[in-house]
């Protein structure tokens, strides 16, 4: 308003009013966007740095931090409890991600043409991912107690067969764990597969039925690769919701957490109780940084793999 | 105009605190949430504070997954407490990082500490310096259903003495279904309750061993009597089956819903076991090895000085802490907590040993250890993988014994090496 029109000379200007315009708007959007900016580097980036620290020192919360080198990560290396949880995160990750993604697109594109009580059937299975994980891992544990009070277990006495250990066997206890979790996230994916799927243009499948193409081959052809966006986005987001597994086990095995003898130990809570029930948050932060590396290193890969070509 | 007015307000405020201090000394007592030890907390400050008009205690309170870190953050922002609660077990981190300072031995003399405290009060000793004292403590005792004794046609008020009566009974009690699954166990078990406590510095000792060395540094119950001691104690599940581990999901749960005769547990259950109305239990002292002889373990809460009270916020502490540690604060605690007292005349009255309840908890105290832990929690699950490895890999307890003394010699060695 003030030095607005350009006609004749002007004397007295701030330093603002000599900005065009267009620089005016990049400020404007640096200013808007530096608070974001300075939330993600002092409570994101910062806190990432000073844990690629931590992990090179022994700090234990109460003695002051000291340089030991790579020692935590040799310690780690070595340790064989690290690698069965290693092993662990990737059997979530590897059985967990394929198994709910199929699972639910099954659903997703069955679900898809009902219409009796579609809105109902999707309510359901929207259900639990709504409910608290801590809360629903409660209900589980319960359920597969032994006699007299575990449900599945009175159930399989009932038909005659004989009963389960679950969660106390090195074998049954990973994947009963993992079930609950499948079964918790699998409303988000069948709500946002049944998106994708209203998505495709219903033209598409006309003109296959006319030139005489069977549903099979209509699956095949049109839907999976139209889907693409959709399940790489569910893949990635399927993958680091497993390889951050911790509420359904911490919650299930809470008198023994990740056990019997680590068989369901995720690398998350190994670090949680390394840091806070050891106190030793060198050990923690090394552990925190080979989590870090896997997260990125699998997310990497698999948009990488999951590309448009 | 606001800011000369805020400012104003600022001033008044400080000039009143300067006031306010010049007059009493407002010191910090700290301790976790747990509804009746704040309760406890407050009718002692209040009787303190009506003895001292002086002295002005604020009681800050916190939830107990908090409690190293706070006090380590208060710490580092130099604004710790002047009197702090602590497990005793976690006294050497406390010492390291420098957060509680020694007593003076003049306001508490040793020999009135040695000759007045249960003998355990020695696990707050670190050369010639005692760092704290508790009000109360907690022991283990045996617990048992007597409607299921009564059913089982045993005396519901002679309760097993002996560790071969307890399997007897034990024995007499477990109910099964056709399938062969137990559906009431005779005792409920789980180390992952309190039974890592019962193996550690009860059955270990009375099968001759002693768990760890002198010193708290070597692991030693990886001999003879160790082996021994595992065994007869992983028989019941493995070989007797007159329990399961994990059976209820935890042995307090089978407890209180009459589903185990037995259940040996602490003094903190007894407000939960108060609540059960379905069956008349009891409570014994530990069994008896073959020869009479009974170990037990107890622990404690001490109450320590911060390290950066000095002058007169030091000698208010002292009071204070010397209040906390009175007869009279340890029967306010029995009273609301129901904690035992931590001195031996306070404890054994008359009508406490007579007492049905804290009777057996407190003669056996008289017998107890405990164990100075060095990382309580990644101990703890040395235990519960000895008896994983015995109850579901089907691992024998000798084996199985040996790997635990292994890793626990490690968790030792790799905490005093620092």
């Amino acid at each position: 308003m003030s030095s607005g029109t350009g006609v004749g000379p002007v004397e007295k200007t701030g330093v603002w009013d000599r900005f065009t315009i267009g620089q005016k708007r990049v400020i404007w959007a640096w200013a808007f966007l530096a608070v974001p900016i300075v939330f993600y580097v002092g409570i994101r980036f910062y806190p990432t740095f000073q844990a690629f620290w931590l992990s090179f020192t022994n700090w234990d919360l109460l003695r002051p931090a000291r340089f030991i080198g790579l020692a935590n990560y040799q310690k780690m290396f070595a340790d064989p409890v690290f690698w069965k949880v290693f092993q662990n995160t990737f059997s979530y990750l590897i059985i967990g991600t394929p198994v709910s993604l199929v699972v639910s697109f099954v659903i997703a594109y069955y679900l898809d043409r009902v219409r009796f009580m579609h809105g109902f059937i999707r309510a359901l299975y929207f259900l639990p991912f709504l409910t608290t994980a801590a809360a629903m891992a409660w209900v589980w544990r319960w359920f597969y107690q032994p006699v007299p009070i575990g449900i599945i277990n009175g159930f399989l006495a009932n038909v005659g067969l004989p009963s389960q250990p679950f969660l106390r066997s090195m074998d049954q206890a990973l994947p009963a764990i993992m079930v609950t979790a499948i079964w918790a996230g699998l409303g988000f994916q069948i709500i946002i597969f049944m998106a994708g799927l209203r998505a495709i243009p219903q033209t598409f499948y006309e003109a296959a039925r006319i030139d005489g193409l069977g549903e099979w081959a209509i699956l095949r052809k049109i839907t999976l690769p139209l889907l693409k966006p959709t399940t790489v986005f569910l893949v990635v987001f399927s993958s680091i919701g497993f390889l951050r597994i911790f509420d359904q086990v911490y919650n299930m095995t809470t008198n023994d957490p990740g056990g019997p003898l680590n068989s369901t130990k995720p690398l998350v809570l190994m670090i949680y109780q390394t840091a806070f029930s050891s106190y030793d948050m060198g050990y923690a932060a090394a552990q925190t940084v080979v989590l870090f590396t896997i997260l990125l290193v699998v997310s990497l890969l698999q948009l990488w793999v999951l590309r448009k070509r | 105009m606001r800011n000369r007015f805020t400012i104003a307000g600022l001033a008044t405020g400080l000039s009143m605190m300067a006031l306010g201090s010049a007059q009493a000394v407002e010191i910090e007592y700290w301790q976790y949430v747990f509804d009746s030890r704040v309760q406890a907390m407050d009718q002692l400050i209040a009787n303190f504070e009506a003895a001292n008009p002086d002295i002005t205690v604020k009681h800050v309170t916190f939830p107990y997954a908090d409690y190293q870190t706070r006090v380590t953050a208060a710490k580092l922002a130099g604004q710790g407490p002047d009197v702090v609660q602590l497990f005793y077990g976690w006294l050497d981190n406390f010492v390291a990082g420098e957060l509680i300072q020694p007593l003076n031995p003049e306001v508490f003399p040793h020999e009135e500490i040695e000759s007045e405290f249960f003998p355990i009060v020695s696990a707050m000793k670190r050369g010639d310096d005692y760092y704290g004292l508790p009000t109360a403590v907690r022991s283990l005792a045996l617990f048992y259903n007597k409607k299921i004794f009564e059913e089982a046609g045993l005396d519901p008020e002679n309760p097993p003495a002996t560790l071969d009566e307890l399997l007897a009974a034990a024995e007499a009690t477990v109910q099964r279904d056709g399938g062969g699954n137990i559906t009431s166990v005779g005792i409920a078990m789980g180390m992952a309750a309190q039974d890592h406590h019962w193996w550690r510095e009860g059955l270990i000792r009375q099968f001759g061993g002693q768990p760890y060395s002198d010193d708290g540094r070597a692991v030693t119950y990886n001999d003879e009597a160790g082996i021994a001691a595992t065994t007869w104690q992983a028989d019941l599940y493995r070989t007797h089956g007159v329990t399961q581990i994990g059976f209820m999901d935890e042995p307090q749960a089978a407890f209180r819903a009459g589903l185990a005769a037995m259940s040996i547990d602490g003094t903190f259950r007894l407000g939960a076991f108060n609540a059960i109305e379905s069956f008349e239990w009891g409570v014994t002292e530990l069994p008896a090895n073959a020869d009479g002889y009974r170990s037990n373990y107890a622990s404690y809460f001490a109450n320590a000085i911060g390290s950066s009270a000095s002058g007169e916020e030091l000698e208010a502490a002292e009071k204070f802490l010397a209040y906390i540690s009175s007869p009279e604060a340890m029967a306010i605690w029995l009273d609301v907590v129901g904690e035992l007292p931590a001195r031996q005349s306070a404890a054994l009255t008359d009508e406490n040993l007579a007492h049905p309840v804290y009777g057996p908890f407190l003669k056996g105290l008289e017998y107890a250890h405990t164990t100075v832990f060095v990382d309580e929690a990644a101990q703890r699950q040395v235990a519960l993988d000895l008896e994983a490895r015995i109850s579901i890999q089907g691992q024998d307890p000798a084996a199985s014994l040996a790997e635990a003394a292994a890793a626990e010699q490690a968790i030792l060695d790799a905490f005093f090496s620092r």
